[in-house]
């Protein structure tokens, strides 16, 4: 008995080893389009933002600029956008979970291209760059202000800069130096004691901070990478030179990428993601409180008063085609979070929507086990790869960050 | 006993084909006697049903529009129909990634449907549930991106 099962286990063994041993052929037609449709040639120029109609004007994408630097808008005067968003660790901070004032519950997204995206966060609970941006600035682990507290900051340090792009601010001095919906209980007393006309001056004058932050940020794009040298020559028929030429690995690695581990399913064009939505099994983290990631992302930013459809967005509704007909509703949405672009992952780690995996090898390991989801159904089917194959997909992997 | 372990050799000879053939279908191409047609009868033969994408080519993760123009088999527009869209990859089990409507009605039996989009490439189905005085009738068409 023992003879035979280990005859068998040779030749799966041995047949295992056919398979794999050989030289990577040439690419075909096939995978060459592949290949190309990865590379960052093949992105389109960024659309404009209908919902922001300063989105491309320079004066407020330096002013943005300022912003995003900017630590007087932090309640306790040290935090700014760069404070998680590190200029020189692509825009993110190496945590597992952000820390600011407080600790957050999610792992600090970096913002290469982040303007393409068609929603904003993990779990897209909006749907615009400047929408986005204003929710740290009052989340009282991150920033901790409010929204007159940001109106008075403008006023009192930055007005002209202001004025010179949106015009007049409104007249502040009878309002609270600290009011906001979603404050402490005292800032939302505050802010119900205000008429609805200060509110919504004020949002104003909030909603416009976000449009110049947005504005920079539209400027944070990808670097060229092997990976993009190596498709580049390929796409027009030469052979890659230098370090454009992947090795046997690295190939064998995009190979696997795009077909037998099927990462392409999901992880697909230029940025390396379909900008959707997916439950990929990632373990909840201990002490944390439940998140349903999608589910119940698509609530809040239908209800968000600066979603695209709302009093504050420059777009009409025929542009709030992402909003209009997302999927609201299904199983599918249950602990569903974005795919990420894989672009300089390597350099990122830990990995996941709350680092929960540390390396890039766990995270192919990840794949290969496919474990349940902690709720909702994962999309991951396990992989049958070899020890030779994950290396190899890590290799690729690095080609894309370097 | 011998046989016993042909048995089991042919087990997991089995189970090992199952396995390959599994992971070949995951990853498969769309079968090759896809229809591909954009004009086809209803499934009942209620409705000549053809498809156009708005804006001419469809490219993977951009938002776009169809129209859909609906005849009666001798050739009459159907007007004042209502046409709920479903839809997704077959071979990966998935729906699609949002939630298309139907978002007017443009005259001469055409139909605008609003908010598809294919995030990935491969084989997809949109359905039409067509309802209009004619009656109620179904069709799928296949995309290969
Ligand atoms: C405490 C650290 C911290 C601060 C401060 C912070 N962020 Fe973030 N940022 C995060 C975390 C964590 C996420 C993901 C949160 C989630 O999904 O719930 C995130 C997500 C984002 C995203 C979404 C990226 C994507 O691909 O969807 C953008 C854009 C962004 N932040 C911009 C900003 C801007 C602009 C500021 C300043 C106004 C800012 N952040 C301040 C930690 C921070
Ligand atoms: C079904 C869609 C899907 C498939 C298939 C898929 N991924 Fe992912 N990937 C995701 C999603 C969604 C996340 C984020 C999950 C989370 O945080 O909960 C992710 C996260 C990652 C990350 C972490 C990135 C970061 O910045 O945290 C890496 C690395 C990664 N995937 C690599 C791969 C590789 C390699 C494959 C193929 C073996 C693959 N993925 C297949 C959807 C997918």
């Amino acid at each position: 008995m023992r003879r035979l099962l280990s005859s068998v286990s040779i030749a799966v063994i041995v047949a295992a080893g056919l398979l794999t041993a050989c030289k990577p052929p040439e690419l075909t037609e096939a995978e060459k389009k592949t290949v190309a449709s990865l590379s960052l040639s093949a992105l389109p120029p960024l659309p404009p933002d209908p919902t922001n109609k300063y989105a491309d004007l320079p004066a407020a994408a330096a002013f943005g600029a300022t912003l995003f630097f900017e630590q007087r808008m932090s309640i306790d005067g040290v935090v700014s956008c760069a404070t998680c968003h590190q200029l020189d660790r692509q825009f993110q901070d190496d945590l597992p979970l952000a820390k600011a004032i407080g600790t957050t519950d999610r792992r600090t997204m970096p913002l290469a291209d982040v303007a393409r995206s068609p929603f904003l966060f993990w779990d897209g609970r909006r749907d615009s760059l400047w929408a986005q941006a204003l929710t740290p600035l009052e989340e009282p682990r991150e920033h901790g202000g409010n929204r007159t507290f940001s109106a008075h900051f403008i006023k009192a340090h930055l007005a002209d800069r202001y004025e010179r792009i949106f015009g007049p601010l409104p007249d502040l001095s009878a309002l609270p130096a600290n009011a906001g919906p979603l404050g402490n209980d005292a800032e939302k007393a505050a802010w119900a004691e205000m008429s609805e006309d200060q509110r919504q001056a004020v949002n104003r004058v909030f909603s416009n901070l976000g449009k110049a932050i947005a504005a920079f940020e539209r400027s944070i794009v990808h670097e060229k990478t092997r990976f993009d040298r190596f498709a580049d020559a390929v796409t027009v028929g030469k052979t890659p030179e230098g370090d454009a030429a992947l090795s046997d690995e690295e190939i064998y690695g995009l190979r696997l990428f795009t077909g037998k581990a099927n990462c392409i399913e999901c992880h697909n064009g230029p940025r390396f993601t379909d900008d959707h939505f997916h439950n990929t099994g990632i373990p909840a983290v201990a002490g944390l409180p439940e998140d349903l990631g999608r589910e119940t992302a698509v609530k809040q930013v239908q209800s968000d008063p600066f979603n695209c459809l709302g009093a504050f967005s420059d777009a009409r509704p025929e542009a709030c085609g992402e909003l209009r007909f997302m999927v609201t509703s299904g199983p599918q949405l249950t602990r569903a979070y974005k795919t990420p672009s894989l672009r300089g992952a390597a350099g990122r780690p830990p990995y996941m929507h709350a680092g929960q995996i540390k390396r890039l090898e766990d995270v192919i390991d990840h794949y290969v086990r496919a474990p349940a989801s902690p709720s909702g159904k994962s999309e991951v089917v396990p992989l049958s790869i070899s020890e030779r194959e994950r290396a190899a997909l890590v290799a690729f992997l690095k080609t894309i960050s370097d | 006993m011998i046989s016993n372990w042909r048995y089991l050799v042919a087990i997991i000879g089995i189970a090992a084909i199952a396995a390959i053939a599994f992971s070949k279908m995951h990853m498969a191409p769309p079968p090759s006697e896809l229809d591909l047609a954009r004009s086809k009868p209803s499934e009942k033969g209620i409705y000549a049903v053809s498809i156009d994408p708005e804006a001419g080519e469809v490219k993977q993760g951009e938002l776009h529009n169809w129209i859909v123009a609906l005849k009666t088999p001798d050739g009459k527009a159907v007007d004042g129909a209502k046409i709920a869209v479903d839809g997704g990859m077959p071979q990966h089990g998935h729906g699609l990634p949002t939630a298309p409507q139907m978002t007017g009605e443009l005259g001469e039996g055409r139909y605008r449907i609003e908010g598809v989009k294919f995030n990935m490439g491969g084989w997809w189905e949109l359905k039409f549930a067509i309802s209009a005085p004619q009656g109620d009738d179904n069709v799928v068409f296949n995309l290969v991106l």
